[in-house]
C-alpha cells in the first residue's frame, strides 16, 4: 500500500488560527456569563486583585519576546539553532514561572479566605484564571515540541510548526492582558 | 482516464498501519474513524429509540407495568425523555451526518489523502465515545440518570441530589458527558476546517467542491462556535454542582423544605448559555442533510442542481443566523416583549433561506427523468418532512402564538419532523448513496424501497397527530394525565405509540439490509449511480491513501449532469478538461 502524504506545513498556522477562533469564543461565554451574573446581584464583592499578578503579566510578555527572537533566529546551522534553542528554552521557563505566579495569587487570594464558591467575584476569578491557564499548558505542550524539533535538525516542518506555536503564544498573551482587563474593570 | 499531477510538497508521511489495534481501534485514518462515528451513532440510535418505546408504551397504557422496568414512575419517565433527547441530539443527529459521513467522505472530496491533524482527528472520536459512556454509566448509578431534559435546565440541573431523584450523580455525569462531547466535535471541527481550507487538491477551487462538503464546512464553523459556548456553559454547571458556587442558582431557593445555601445565581443565564448553542445545533443536525440530498439528489435527476451559489449561500445565512435566534426559545421566561420580538424576526427571515433551498431542490427535480432509488427515495422524504416540520415553525416563531403551544406536543411535532426525522432520512439517504463506496458491496434496493415506504408512513403516523395533542392544549414532558385532563386524548395517544413501535420495528428491515450487504451484497463498481464526485474516481472501497498514489487534478465542479461525457450523460470532476 502507498503511504500516506502528510498534511502541508500551512495546516499547523490555519489550525491554529481556528482554535483561536474557539477559545476567543468560550472566553466570550465566560465573559457575558459574568456581566449577566454581575448585573444587579447584591450578593457580588469586589476585592483586590493580588498584585503578583502584574508581575506575572510582565513575565508573561517577556516569554513571548524570548520566544520571537528565537523564532527569527532559527536556522539550518547548527551554532544558529542552539542559540535560537536557548531563546526558546526561555520562553518555555517563563511560560512555568507564569504558571507558578498564577499559582501564588492563587494563594494569595486563599489567604484572604476567598475560594472558588466564596463569592461570585471571587468564582469569576478562578474560573479565568484556570480556563487560562490550562490553555497556556497546551501552548507549552506544542513549545516543547518544537523545542525537541529545533534540537534535532529543521526542516519545512519545523518553520510550520514554530510559526503556529508561536501564533498560539502571542494569543495567549493578549488573551491574558483582556483577562486582566476584565478582572482589574469588575471584579 | 484520470488526470494526474505531482504530488505537493508535504512535511512528513505516514505508512499503512499493519498491527490489529492501529488500523482498526486507535486508527488514524479518517475513513475508519468515519465508520467508528457511524457505528457508534448506530448504537445511540438503538439506545434512543428504545428508551422512546418505554416513553411512549406509559403514555399509552399508564397503568400498565412496562417489560423491565415494572410501573414507571414520573420521574423515571423523565430520566427516560432526558436520555432520549441527549442522546440522538449528541450522540446521533451530530455524529452521523456531520462526523460520520463527514470523516469518511471531506477528504476525499477535497482529493486529500487524509485530515491534515490525524491524531487530533483519532482522538475526537475516542473523546465522543467516552462522552457517550459517561452518559450510559448514569443508567447504573443511584437515583439513575439525569432528569432535567436534553437543555436540562437551571436550577433544577444545577442543585444537586436534595431536589430528588436523577439529580445527584446522573446529572453531575450528564454535564461531564456534554463538556466531553464538546471538545471531541471541537477537535473534529478544527480538522474538517482545514481539511477544505488547506488539503484541496489542484484545480479545485471552492466553488467546485461538492454541495455536501460545503455543508460539512458550514456546519463546521457552526459547530466551533457553538461548543465553545456549550462547554464554558457545563463547566460552570459542574461548579455549581459540585463545587459550591452559584453561577445559575438564584438566592433564597427552598427545596424540599429545606433552603439551599446559594445566592444570587441566574437560572435565565444557562438558558441563553444553552440556547445560544441549543439553536444553532439543530443546523449542526440538519445542514449536512441539506448537503446529502443537493448531493444525491441532482445525480438521480440527471441534471445539475438549479442554482448552486444561491444554495451554498442559503446554507451560509441559515449559519449566520442561528446565532441571531436563541431567544425564541425563551418567550415564555419572562422576557421583554420588544426583545421577543428581536428573537421572533430572525426566526422568521430564516424561513427565507430555508425556504429557497427547497425550491431549488423542487426545481432540480422538474423535468427530471428520476431515478427513484432508495437513496432517491429518501432524498424525496427529506424534502416532504423538512417542509412539514419547518411550516409549524412559522407558527411557533411568533410569540403571541407560543404562547398558547409553548411546551406542548405541537412543538415535540415541529422538531421532531424538522430537525430529528428529516435529519434521519439524510443519514439513511447518505447510507444507501455511499455503502457502497464505503463498503465495496451494494445494499439491497428492493429491502431498502420497503424500509423507505414503511418509514415514511410510520413517521408521519407518529409525528403528525402531535400537531393536534399540541393545538388541544396537550403538554409535553408529562408522564400521565388524569381523565379529567387530556382523558379524551388518550386513544391519540395510543395509535402513536403504536405508529412509533412500528416505526421502530420497520428498522429491522434496515439493520438486516445493512448487515447482509455488508457480508454477501453484490459487489460493488467504481460507480454504481454514474455520480461525479472524487470518491466515484477511486476504488470501492477507497485503499488506505484513497487515490492508490494519485493526485487528482479537477477541471469540473460537483455535478456536471446531463451533459456528453466520455461514459455518458455526465463528466466527472477528475476528467480532463
Amino acid at each position: 500500500m502507498t503511504p500516506k502524504l502528510g498534511a502541508p506545513p500551512s495546516a499547523a498556522r490555519t489550525g491554529v488560527w481556528v482554535g483561536m477562533g474557539a477559545i476567543a469564543m468560550s472566553f466570550a461565554a465566560y465573559t457575558s456569563a459574568m456581566m449577566v451574573r454581575r448585573e444587579g446581584a447584591p450578593d457580588w464583592h469586589h476585592f483586590q486583585l493580588p498584585s503578583i499578578l502584574y508581575v506575572n503579566t510582565v513575565i508573561l510578555l517577556a516569554s513571548s519576546v524570548a520566544l520571537e527572537v528565537g523564532r527569527r533566529r532559527v536556522g539550518d546551522d547548527y551554532e544558529v539553532r542552539r542559540a535560537a534553542h536557548r531563546y526558546l528554552s526561555l520562553a518555555f521557563g517563563l511560560g512555568v514561572a507564569f504558571l507558578i505566579g498564577q499559582v501564588l495569587a492563587w494563594r494569595d487570594l486563599a489567604a484572604q479566605g476567598l475560594f472558588l464558591a466564596t463569592n461570585p467575584s471571587s468564582a469569576f476569578f478562578y474560573v479565568f484564571t484556570a480556563a487560562h491557564g490550562l490553555h497556556l499548558i497546551g501552548g507549552l505542550v506544542g513549545l516543547a515540541y518544537v523545542l525537541r524539533r529545533v534540537r534535532l535538525a529543521v526542516g519545512p516542518g519545523t518553520y510550520g510548526a514554530l510559526g503556529a506555536v508561536a501564533l498560539y503564544w502571542h494569543f495567549m498573551d493578549a488573551l491574558w492582558l483582556y483577562l486582566l482587563g476584565v478582572l482589574a474593570l469588575w471584579l | 482516464m484520470t488526470t494526474v499531477s505531482t504530488p505537493p510538497p508535504v512535511a512528513h508521511h505516514h505508512g499503512p498501519p499493519t498491527r490489529f489495534i492501529q488500523k482498526y481501534i486507535f486508527s488514524t485514518d479518517h475513513k475508519v474513524i468515519g465508520k467508528q462515528y457511524l457505528g457508534l451513532a448506530l448504537v445511540a440510535v438503538t439506545t434512543g429509540m428504545v428508551l422512546s418505546w418505554y416513553m411512549r408504551f406509559h403514555l399509552a397504557f399508564p397503568d400498565a407495568k412496562a417489560p423491565g422496568l415494572g410501573l414507571i414512575t414520573p420521574e423515571q419517565y423523565l430520566q427516560l425523555m432526558t436520555m432520549h433527547g441527549t442522546i440522538m441530539v449528541f450522540f446521533v443527529l451530530t455524529t452521523a451526518p456531520f462526523a460520520g459521513f463527514g470523516n469518511f467522505f471531506l477528504p476525499i472530496h477535497v482529493g486529500a489523502e487524509d485530515m491534515p491533524f490525524p491524531h487530533f482527528n483519532m482522538m475526537s472520536f475516542w473523546v465522543t465515545l467516552t462522552a457517550f459512556l459517561v452518559l450510559v454509566t448514569s443508567f447504573v448509578v443511584p437515583e439513575g440518570p439525569a432528569l432535567a431534559g436534553w437543555t436540562a435546565y437551571a436550577p433544577l440541573s444545577a442543585v444537586g441530589s436534595g431536589s430528588g431523584p436523577g439529580e445527584g450523580l446522573g446529572q453531575t455525569l450528564w454535564a461531564i458527558s456534554i463538556a466531553i462531547f464538546c471538545i471531541g466535535q471541537l477537535l473534529g471541527g478544527l480538522n474538517f476546517i482545514c481539511t477544505v481550507l488547506d488539503m484541496r487538491t489542484k484545480g479545485l477551487s471552492l466553488a467546485r467542491l461538492p454541495y455536501v462538503t460545503w455543508a460539512w464546512f458550514i456546519t463546521s464553523v457552526i459547530g466551533l462556535i457553538a461548543f465553545s459556548v456549550l462547554l464554558p456553559a457545563c463547566i460552570l454547571l459542574i461548579l455549581d454542582r459540585v463545587a459550591g458556587t452559584s453561577f445559575f442558582i438564584p438566592a433564597g431557593l427552598v427545596v424540599n423544605d429545606r433552603l439551599l445555601n446559594h445566592a444570587g445565581g441566574s437560572p435565565l443565564l444557562w438558558q441563553h448559555l444553552f440556547w445560544f448553542f441549543g439553536h444553532p445545533e439543530v443546523y449542526i443536525a440538519i445542514l449536512p442533510g441539506f448537503g446529502i440530498i443537493s448531493t444525491i439528489m441532482p445525480a438521480f435527476a440527471r441534471k445539475p442542481l438549479l442554482g448552486p451559489r444561491v444554495l451554498i449561500g442559503c446554507m451560509a445565512a441559515i449559519g449566520f443566523l442561528s446565532y441571531t435566534v436563541w431567544g425564541h426559545h425563551m418567550f415564555l421566561s419572562g422576557m421583554n416583549p420588544t426583545s421577543a420580538m428581536g428573537f421572533s424576526i430572525p426566526t422568521l427571515i430564516i424561513t427565507i433561506p430555508a425556504t429557497i433551498a427547497t425550491l431549488l431542490w423542487i426545481g432540480t427535480l422538474y423535468g427530471s427523468r428520476y431515478r427513484f432509488t432508495t437513496a432517491g427515495l429518501f432524498c424525496l422524504g427529506f424534502i416532504s418532512v423538512f417542509v412539514t416540520g419547518g411550516l409549524s415553525g412559522f407558527f411557533l416563531a411568533q410569540p403571541s402564538i407560543d404562547t398558547y403551544l409553548h411546551a406542548t406536543y405541537f412543538v415535540v411535532a415541529h422538531f421532531h419532523f424538522v430537525m430529528a426525522v428529516a435529519a434521519i432520512f439524510g443519514i439513511f439517504a447518505g447510507t444507501y448513496f455511499w455503502f457502497p463506496k464505503m463498503f465495496g458491496r451494494m445494499m439491497n434496493e428492493t429491502l431498502g424501497k420497503w424500509h423507505f415506504a414503511l418509514t415514511f408512513t410510520g413517521v408521519y403516523g407518529v409525528f403528525m397527530p402531535m400537531h393536534y395533542l399540541g393545538l388541544a392544549g396537550n403538554v409535553r414532558r408529562y408522564s400521565s394525565f388524569p381523565a379529567e385532563y387530556m382523558g379524551q386524548a388518550l386513544p391519540l395517544h395510543r395509535w402513536i405509540t403504536v405508529a412509533a413501535l412500528f416505526t421502530g420495528a420497520v428498522q429491522l428491515i434496515f439493520l438486516y439490509n445493512l448487515i447482509r450487504s455488508r457480508f454477501a451484497g453484490e459487489p460493488a463498481p467504481d460507480n454504481p449511480w454514474e455520480a461525479t464526485s472524487l470518491e466515484w474516481s477511486t476504488s470501492s472501497p477507497p485503499p488506505f491513501d484513497n487515490f492508490g498514489g494519485r493526485h487528482l487534478v479537477v477541471s469540473h465542479g460537483p455535478d456536471e449532469y446531463a451533459v456528453k461525457g466520455p461514459r455518458g450523460d455526465y463528466i466527472m470532476q477528475a476528467d480532463p478538461p
